[in-house]
């Protein structure tokens, strides 16, 4: 009969289909918490507010980048007051001035979120480049 | 109240103005809100600015020492990549061999008979003969560069600098068959194993992307002279060419002054005293 061949056919199917749920079982990595280096952490708040800066840094680099090449404008006063450089990695001021190590800080989520942005192809790192 | 037509319509006129205006003050209140404390983008207030930079390069006190440490101050101010560095074995171990006839160029020394090939004579002056002339870009005011350039990574600024945004050049090369100076240098490989020491304060380029001067535009918004002209003696001078009691257009008003391939009508900013 083919009762059996059906059944059969149907297990093999649903654990094919769930092989994604067995192989990740237990072996979930919690999401990395990046460091915040203690100069961060003494300014309190970045450039925007915790959340935006987590969902909206690439936007606001893609604007400052265009403002920087553009309109060579450098300076970046956010709307409570404080001033900083448009920059990625040049001078105290820049974003890896206050983030110091980007692999402590850029690459713990990027890593994990499995994301590969091409910044530092270009742009070299403070701590990296005279080594 | 009476029921009459009159007052039927007044009231169903009263509802309808009511039910249109109210997007109207939600808007205009919202424009309000507008108003409240938002991040603003500027410039630095050293910054030095022009309404068209210009360059003067006094070729009477150009000679072949000079020449080498301005092109070696530029080559460190951009990280320009030298071929004939020795990499790091280390941190590049499947380095593939160098080709020498391989070059990034923003400023370098030319000989005269190349870098004016319309002004070169039989019995040219001797004293113009092997001299190292230093050429660069030209930041052209009519750039061919910018009007070939696909993808407007090349463009004009509006005070005149011929600026290059890496990000989003494709690495097509239109504008190094554009620009009839040879300025612009493509990066087929890597350049950072070739980089002999750091400048931490610009960044690299990686492979695929054209390069070429950009007059310091980065220095220059910090309110510091370009790298050439600080390490040049005197010899090269930087300016606004449209002010007239600016210090490069007194030397261009008191000398005779040439420009490269001037009939191409490209109108070069960089002129030569001779």
């Amino acid at each position: 009969m083919s009762k059996n061949a059906i059944l059969t056919g149907l297990v093999i199917f649903i654990l094919a289909v769930l092989l994604p749920f067995w192989v990740n079982l237990g072996g979930t990595a919690a999401a990395p918490k990046p460091e915040i280096s203690a100069r961060a952490k003494a300014a309190g708040r970045c450039i925007l507010d915790k959340y935006d800066m987590r969902a909206d840094h690439m936007q606001l680099l893609g604007k400052w980048r265009n403002s920087v090449v553009r309109h060579s404008n450098r300076l970046y006063k956010t709307a409570d007051g404080k001033v900083f450089t448009m920059s990625l990695s040049t001078g105290k001021n820049s974003c890896l001035g206050c983030h110091e190590g980007k692999e402590k800080f850029c690459d713990k989520c990027h890593n994990y979120a499995n994301v590969a942005p091409y910044c530092w192809e270009c742009h070299t790192t403070p701590k990296e480049i005279n080594q | 109240m009476k029921k009459s037509r009159r007052n039927f319509l007044k009231a169903a006129g009263v509802t309808a103005l009511s039910i249109g205006a109210a997007p109207a003050i939600k808007a205009v209140s919202a424009a309000e809100s507008h108003t409240a404390p938002h991040a603003v983008e500027m410039k630095r207030k050293d910054a030095l600015k022009a309404k068209r930079w210009g360059m003067v390069i006094d070729a009477r006190k150009l000679n072949d020492e000079i020449a080498d440490k301005v092109v070696k101050a530029c080559r460190y101010a951009h990280n320009i990549p030298d071929f004939h560095h020795e990499p790091d074995k280390k941190k590049y171990p499947d380095l593939k061999p160098v080709k020498f006839n391989q070059e990034i160029k923003w400023i370098w020394e030319e000989e005269f008979e190349h870098a004016f090939p319309d002004k070169e004579t039989d019995f040219l002056a001797e004293k113009f003969r092997g001299l190292s002339f230093l050429v660069t870009c030209n930041h052209c005011k009519h750039p061919p560069c910018v009007q070939a350039c696909p993808t407007q990574a090349t463009f004009k600024r509006p005070d005149g600098i011929v600026m290059m945004d890496y990000h989003r050049c494709i690495g097509c090369r239109f504008c190094m068959a554009a620009c009839p100076f040879g300025s612009r240098s493509f990066n087929f490989r890597d350049p950072r194993p070739f980089i002999e020491k750091f400048n931490p304060d610009y960044p690299t380029r990686t492979r695929g992307v054209v390069e070429k001067c950009d007059f310091c535009a980065e220095r220059l918004a910090k309110g510091e002279l370009p790298a050439c002209v600080e390490a040049s003696e005197g010899v090269i001078t930087v300016g606004d060419l449209e002010n007239p009691d600016s210090e490069i257009r007194k030397l261009i008003d008191s000398n005779f002054t040439i420009k490269r391939k001037q009939e191409l009508g490209t109108d070069p900013s960089v002129y030569y005293i001779m």
